[in-house]
């Protein structure tokens, strides 16, 4: 040993790496969401910053008050905190008080994330699983639908209502796409639905910048393609026979792909890999789940929108969908030729 | 034959690092001058050490015996300088572990010139009597895993080899041992080839060629003489081709059942370099003494590609190429996929030996660990299609035997899933603890 060598490390191979990590992919999905954000302020006003800026502010607060206390500059370094309150405040409506969206994204973090041992141990999906908690809660508020915002600056009443001093409807509402079609049969022109001039929560109006999004986050190679196509193409197909038989009752098949929260529910929150299948075939699988359970809602259920119930029940039952898919192993039980 | 080959040329899974292969793939090979001393491990193959057949003081030549087989799935060794024997004995070895070695040091004033011995008869050796003197050469799989040869030409009876699978595919990174090879003798391939061809009987020989060298594709395909049944497969540039069950089912479309060999779809694969050191035996004389080596990587002054005599420490070969740069922070003996660390500049180079590449920060920084998020980045990366993700959870509960359940001895370690892991998770290397814990631990007295 020469005093003048190198210190040399011994790191077993391999020495290189593809240069993705998950902070990065995290961020992709955030900046994927950006036009439909964009979207939301353009057709909403303030009140969508607002809202999203709680949601965000309440997930953040979550993931820096439960990180351990050597971690805690560090706790934010991932981005899941911030993509999930972006998430949840996509969810949400436009017109809802602000301490709620900020509750929202304090319990998606708590019960969502950081209760099942942080990023990458939860079963549900941490922003649905902050929506249904809303729901349940504040059933009144979540399904209030304030129309567009006439203009930019103009912030519903509701919006700034004070904890558990919820100010009365403002008797200006408007009804989703979906709400509209269950209880009024009442068909909104599809070319609304695609770029995003309905009522409804914040993100889900414009389906065309989600479904943009999500093409980036394809060619990025951040998402699984077999979710969303799975879940689409099951929604059409099922959709189309529901048509065929009565075309009067039953939603078209584009009408059900574009309204309500399909678009951002199969693009953006049935992909996180975390709580949707690691095989290929379980992702099949998961996708014929969603799009199933979607349509059994918004048609024969009680709800107009299926998209959270039917994500967050498939998510229950990923670990037994990835249990029986494991992918076959090279050189076993092959077709020898 | 299938009438619709889908993936023709390659296999399924794989990634897709960068080559960087332009450091050293134009430069000629050249010879390292000889040095002083030089190590030459008993145990640098897979199997049953070498048995020294020398003693302390003995004077040898270049080429001359050193050890005998110790068994059968083990080869000789040979003196790769003229000198004498200086020590028989524990030497730090690759690992860092103390092996028994023999240390020649060079005559100084040797001209380590050799007269070779005459080209044998091949043709009228018996099989056996081939195998055999393939062992006595000494020659094992140049490709990194240096597994003796002769086994691997050794068909059992019944077994017929119909395919005779040559690796060029050189898949790792940085490496360009073997396509310079190729390029500069390709009669020595096609000689090796014919004489490994004729000798296991087999119809037809395959040389696969990833298709990011197609200088190497051209210069042999131009060599084939009408009376050789050679071709020339360009492959797919992924990793890891080269692989031989990979290599297997790009170029014909089976796969090598869980558990058999080549053999048992009627195919022998051998690496380039490994037929070229049977040519030079059978027609040269020359047993299995030196190799082409690759030096290279951003730590490495001036990238080469070398003839080294084996044994001859890695200091040499690195101040043969005008040292180590500064920021040097680990020298990786083989690919940066599946090569190995070496802990001192002392560690010789052995039959094994592929590269020397020399890493500096920005490939061995610490790299932050993230939870896995389940992406299944690994799963498609994974050629063998096996799930390394719940094998590295597995790994770190030390669920050991529910790891070989799901069949973690099926795992080559190529390392696709921990290059493709975004979370910087040392999947590979923990599914490598694992089946280092299940091989070597021993059972409790019943």
């Amino acid at each position: 040993m020469n005093r003048k060598d190198p210190d040399l490390l011994l790191f077993h191979a391999p020495l290189l790496r593809q240069g993705m990590t998950t902070p990065k992919a995290m961020r992709d999905v955030i900046y994927a969401l950006l036009p439909a954000t964009a979207a939301a302020l353009w057709f909403f006003g303030l009140s969508a910053i607002l809202v999203i800026g709680s949601s965000i502010a309440g997930a953040v607060l979550a993931e820096v008050t439960f990180a351990q206390k050597e971690s805690r500059g560090e706790s934010l370094h991932d981005a899941t905190g911030v993509l999930t309150g972006l998430l949840l405040g996509l969810t949400l409506p436009p017109g809802l008080p602000m301490w709620m969206a900020f509750l929202g994204g304090f319990v998606s973090i708590s019960l969502g994330k950081v209760i099942w041992g942080g990023l990458g141990h939860n079963l549900f999906n941490p922003a649905l699983l902050g929506r249904a908690f809303l729901l349940a809660t504040f059933p009144i508020a979540m399904t209030t639908w304030s129309p567009a915002a006439s203009s930019f600056l103009d912030v519903p009443a509701s919006n700034l209502a004070l904890p558990f001093l919820q100010s009365q409807a403002d008797g200006v509402t408007s009804a989703t796409p979906l709400g509209m079609m269950k209880f009024e049969q009442e068909v909104t022109p599809l070319a609304n639905l695609v770029f995003g001039r309905t009522g409804g929560s914040l993100g889900e109006t414009s389906g065309l910048l989600l479904l943009l999004g999500g093409i980036y986050l394809w060619l990025r190679r951040d998402l699984d393609w077999r979710i969303p196509v799975s879940i689409l193409l099951t929604v059409v197909i099922f959709s189309a026979v529901l048509t065929f038989f009565d075309g009067e009752r039953f939603p078209s098949p584009l009408f059900s792909v574009f309204s309500g929260g399909l678009m951002l529910g199969a693009i953006y929150m049935a992909t996180d890999p975390v709580t949707s299948p690691v095989t290929p075939r379980g992702a099949w699988i998961f996708g014929i789940g969603v799009g199933v359970l979607v349509m059994l809602i918004r048609v024969f259920g009680g709800l107009p929108e299926g998209v959270m119930y039917a994500i967050l029940l498939m998510n229950a039952a990923t670990p037994l969908i990835d249990r029986y898919t494991q992918p076959r192993i090279f050189g076993r039980g092959a077709k020898t030729p | 034959m299938r009438p619709l080959r889908l993936f023709r040329g390659s296999f399924e899974h794989g990634v897709h690092p960068a080559h960087h292969k332009t450091q050293t793939e134009d430069l000629e090979i050249q010879r390292v001058p000889f040095g002083r001393d030089y190590v030459m491990p008993l145990g640098q193959h897979i199997g049953v050490p070498s048995r020294p057949a020398v003693a302390v003081g003995d004077a040898v030549k270049r080429g001359q015996l050193i050890a005998e087989p110790g068994g059968f799935v083990s080869t000789a060794l040979h003196s790769p300088v003229t000198g004498t024997i200086r020590e028989i004995g524990n030497m730090r070895g690759v690992d860092g572990r103390f092996a028994p070695a023999i240390a020649i040091e060079a005559d100084a004033f040797a001209t380590q010139r050799i007269t070779p011995d005459p080209a044998m008869d091949w043709e009228s050796l018996s099989l056996e009597d081939f195998i055999n003197a393939v062992q006595m050469a000494g020659i094992v799989g140049m490709g990194g895993a240096a597994f003796p040869s002769h086994v691997k030409l050794s068909v059992p009876d019944g077994t017929r080899i119909r395919h005779l699978l040559i690796n060029g595919a050189e898949c790792e990174p940085y490496l360009t041992n073997d396509h310079r090879l190729m390029l500069e003798r390709p009669e020595a391939l096609l000689e090796g080839a014919e004489i490994v061809r004729r000798k296991l009987g087999a119809e037809e020989t395959i040389i696969g060629v990833e298709a990011n060298k197609p200088d190497a594709i051209e210069i042999i395909s131009e060599r084939i003489r009408p009376e050789q049944p050679v071709r020339v497969v360009p492959l797919k540039v992924k990793y890891p081709q080269g692989a031989e069950k990979m290599m297997i089912k790009s170029v014909f479309g089976r796969e090598v059942p869980a558990g058999q060999l080549p053999r048992d779809v009627e195919v022998n694969v051998n690496n380039v370099g490994t037929i070229v050191a049977i040519a030079d035996y059978f027609l040269r004389g020359m047993p299995l003494i030196e190799r082409v080596v690759t030096v290279a990587g951003p730590g490495v002054t001036y990238p080469a590609n070398l003839i080294v005599p084996l044994g001859t420490p890695v200091r040499d070969v690195v101040k043969f190429c005008g040292g180590l740069k500064g920021g040097t922070r680990e020298i990786i003996m083989g690919g940066p996929m599946m090569g190995r660390p070496i802990a001192s500049l002392d560690v010789p180079v052995l039959k094994g030996c592929s590269g020397v590449l020399v890493f500096t920060e920005e490939q061995t920084a610490r790299r932050r660990e993230y939870p896995c998020i389940r992406c299944g980045r690994c799963l498609e990366a994974c050629p063998y299609f096996l799930n390394p993700s719940r094998f590295a959870r597995l790994a770190r509960a030390r669920m050991f035997d529910e790891m070989k359940a799901h069949h973690v001895f099926d795992c080559v370690e190529c390392g696709c899933c921990t290059f493709a892991c975004p979370s910087n998770i040392p999947i590979v290397q923990l599914i490598r603890t694992a089946k280092d814990d299940l091989t070597h631990r021993k059972e409790p007295d019943a």
